[in-house]
């Protein structure tokens, strides 16, 4: 069974073990120098890379305001076009369709292109449990489930690797699911990408079925889109007898058209590229090209929730191109481990609240994970506000209904409410206070409350309370 | 029961019962052109578009209608190739090597075992160095340009526009389309880019003039 975020600590938790770890932190600053630079050089390239980024969050809105049109409208084309159409809540019901799917086929072994939707809702463990291997083909996902890891981004899951550890991955796991490395593999990536492409091939040639997700779906025309880079998503996308495609509900595009903006957005922001080697786009089934029978798997689990919260909404608009974990200076030091969840940085820190509620204590941490600097408002191609809906998120966490507050908050706020009930211990409470004022310390309060003076002083307590001012001077008057 | 679809359109409209009914009005003030090329500058688009190809490591060769079928026979390998139905037979004539058609469709294991493919495509853009395939005649179902390790592919230059907005309405989404920039290729280790992971590991491009 592969691992899962269940059960993972809260952030500030998760983050002392993450940045302690040098080999980690030397891993994600690297990668994320490296993107933030080739992403600048190639935006700075578009004069009209702010029209781009307008139309883009535009379009976007467009699809949120009216998503249950463009979602009856791909149904329809999708169904003409001789593919068949479910709907699932939840993570369980998705799962559910796949399984029941796969198993229709009585394969054993399938063959899967990356996709975030599947890793949210734990589909390949939820497979495994029926007895159907899912293999993940792209480099990094392979990376990640050969050495029973966690991802760590959106678009390159593997970036907490260096080549030594990916080589002793292949080196020890290979063998245990098909073809091993070869003899005498080193660190070096091109005998890396070739070992990955040998033990693949094998796969590729044998699957009969193929989990994708999409990046987008065309409500006018039922097209899906696969954006890749290293033809993974072909051999999965072409060489299966059926392919089945989760797609999160919010993946809509209106028109066939509005591709032209998303297309010259993705690749330039993701990876600093014009566009990713590979584009494919598919409607329905093709016959004689490609698989006889898809299905299209329309997956809520949670998106209505996030698109009922009117700030948080537009967290929706993502296209996961990853470049507000690039960005991040809290990602930069903690990696996205730390996150808890296959969505990491400042993407992570909203969307998760917004699809789970923030109800229990790691995802309640997260929209805390954040300096807002801002940064990631600056870069998101489809101008999600991360910090607005941050300040929203945090204040839901502290006076919403959440179930979820600062224990020391909690605690104190119990108290509080407690005393004020009864005006008795009310004004004993104040006057103490009065006199233990001198003795509270300045620059650090005891336990639990410490964190508050990490960055403040503790204002001076006055000596009498407004109430005894007022009784002694009768209201000012003396 | 409520079927699942049904509860995900009620959430969605309870979700959204605050939002106006109205489309949302979408600036489009983003540039229909390639940044920097003159609108009916040809010259210009197939230079970028070469440009931009042989930045992703693709090889590109320039040649007119007349030395085609030369070009082709340096560009191809000697052994066998898959050519798709309705790649011109005349442009051939000068290659030795083996063409395999693929009709009826070859095995997986067969393409997986030819030494190139060659296709011709729907269009190219320039901004972007892409090839366009639809499956239309010369350029064949998916699987065949993807299991060999050398892609060749024919390119007209009446095909190739300047930016990918120019292309869209040149494409028809009810066919199956894939888009190429470069050969294969993947940055997950460190971020350096090594080219050639599972889709063909070469891409060679002959850009045809359209005089004579």
């Amino acid at each position: 069974m592969s691992r899962t975020f269940v059960g993972w600590p809260a952030f500030p938790e998760a983050a002392v073990a993450a940045t302690s770890d040098e080999q980690l932190r030397a891993n994600v600053t690297r990668a994320t120098g490296t993107i933030r630079a080739k992403r600048a050089r190639l935006v700075a390239e578009r004069p009209d890379w702010e029209d781009l980024r307008d139309s883009a969050a535009a379009l976007k809105n467009d699809v949120l305001a009216h998503l249950d049109s463009y979602l009856l409208q791909v149904e329809q084309k999708v169904t003409a076009a001789g593919g068949a159409v479910h709907w699932a809540r939840d993570a369980a019901e998705a799962n559910r369709i796949v399984t029941d799917l796969v198993r229709a086929t009585g394969e054993r072994e399938i063959v899967k292109v990356k996709s975030m939707l599947t890793e949210e809702i734990g589909l390949d463990n939820a497979l495994e449990e029926v007895g159907i291997s899912a293999r993940e083909t792209d480099l990094a996902a392979a990376i990640v489930q050969l050495g029973d890891d966690l991802p760590s981004h959106v678009v390159v899951p593997a970036l907490h690797r260096n080549r030594a550890e990916i080589r002793d991955i292949f080196v020890r796991e290979m063998g245990r699911h098909g073809r091993p490395a070869p003899e005498g593999l080193t660190d070096d990536p091109p005998q890396l990408a070739e070992a990955a492409r040998l033990h693949m091939r094998e796969k590729f040639l044998k699957a009969k079925v193929a989990v994708s997700g999409a990046n987008f779906l065309v409500a006018e025309t039922g097209t899906a889109v696969v954006v890749e880079s290293e033809g993974n998503g072909r051999m999965c996308l072409t060489l299966a007898d059926t392919l089945i495609s989760l797609v999160g509900i919010e993946k809509i595009v209106p028109r066939w058209q509005d591709l032209e903006v998303f297309l010259q957005l993705l690749a330039r922001n993701a990876t600093g590229e014009r566009m990713a080697p590979y584009t494919t786009t598919w409607t329905g089934v093709i016959p004689g090209d490609g698989p006889q029978t898809f299905h299209l798997v329309l997956v809520d689990n949670g998106r209505t929730r996030a698109l009922a919260d009117e700030v948080g909404r537009q967290a929706l608009r993502c296209i996961r191109c990853g470049a507000c974990m690039n960005i991040c200076p809290v990602y930069e030091r903690t990696g996205g481990q730390a996150y808890g969840s296959v969505y990491p940085g400042p993407i992570g820190a909203i969307l998760n609240p917004l699809l789970k509620g923030p109800d229990d204590p790691q995802t309640a941490s997260l929209p805390y994970a954040s300096s807002l600097c801002g940064a990631c408002n600056d870069v998101c191609p489809v101008r999600i506000r991360f910090t607005d809906v941050l300040l929203e998120l945090r204040h839901q966490v502290a006076e919403g209904d959440a179930k979820v507050k600062h224990p020391a908050e909690k605690a104190a706020l119990r108290a509080v409410g407690a005393v004020m009930d009864h005006p008795a211990a009310w004004n004993a409470a104040v006057r103490a206070a009065g006199k233990a004022g001198p003795l509270v310390p300045k620059n650090r309060l005891p336990g639990p409350l410490g964190g508050w003076t990490d960055s403040r002083r503790t204002p001076d307590i006055p000596k009498e309370s407004f109430r005894a001012w007022w009784k002694r001077t009768e209201g000012g008057s003396r | 029961m409520t079927s699942a679809r049904d509860e995900i359109l009620a959430r969605i409209r309870a979700a959204t019962a605050d939002l106006p009914a109205d489309p949302v009005e979408i600036p489009r003030s983003y540039l229909p052109h390639a940044p920097g090329i003159e609108l009916h500058d040809r010259e210009a688009v197939l230079a970028l578009f070469a440009e931009r190809l042989e930045e992703y490591g693709a090889t590109v060769h320039r040649a007119g209608t007349a030395d085609l079928a030369s070009a082709l026979a340096a560009a191809l390998p000697a052994g066998r190739v898959v050519v798709p139905e309705g790649f011109p037979a005349a442009w051939l004539r000068e290659w030795t090597g083996e063409a395999v058609p693929d009709h009826p469709p070859l095995p997986h294991a067969e393409l997986d075992s030819l030494d190139a493919v060659l296709t011709t495509c729907a269009a190219g853009v320039a901004d972007s160095g892409t090839l366009v395939l639809d499956a239309g005649p010369g350029q064949g179902r998916r699987a065949a340009t993807l299991l060999p390790d050398l892609h060749v592919c024919v390119v007209r230059a009446t095909q190739v526009v300047s930016s990918i907005p120019e292309v869209m309405a040149r494409l028809d989404p009810r066919r199956p389309l894939t888009w190429i920039s470069g050969p294969s290729a993947t940055a997950d280790i460190e971020m350096i880019r090594v080219p050639g992971v599972h889709g063909p590991r070469r891409l060679t491009v002959l850009l045809v003039a359209d005089s004579s």
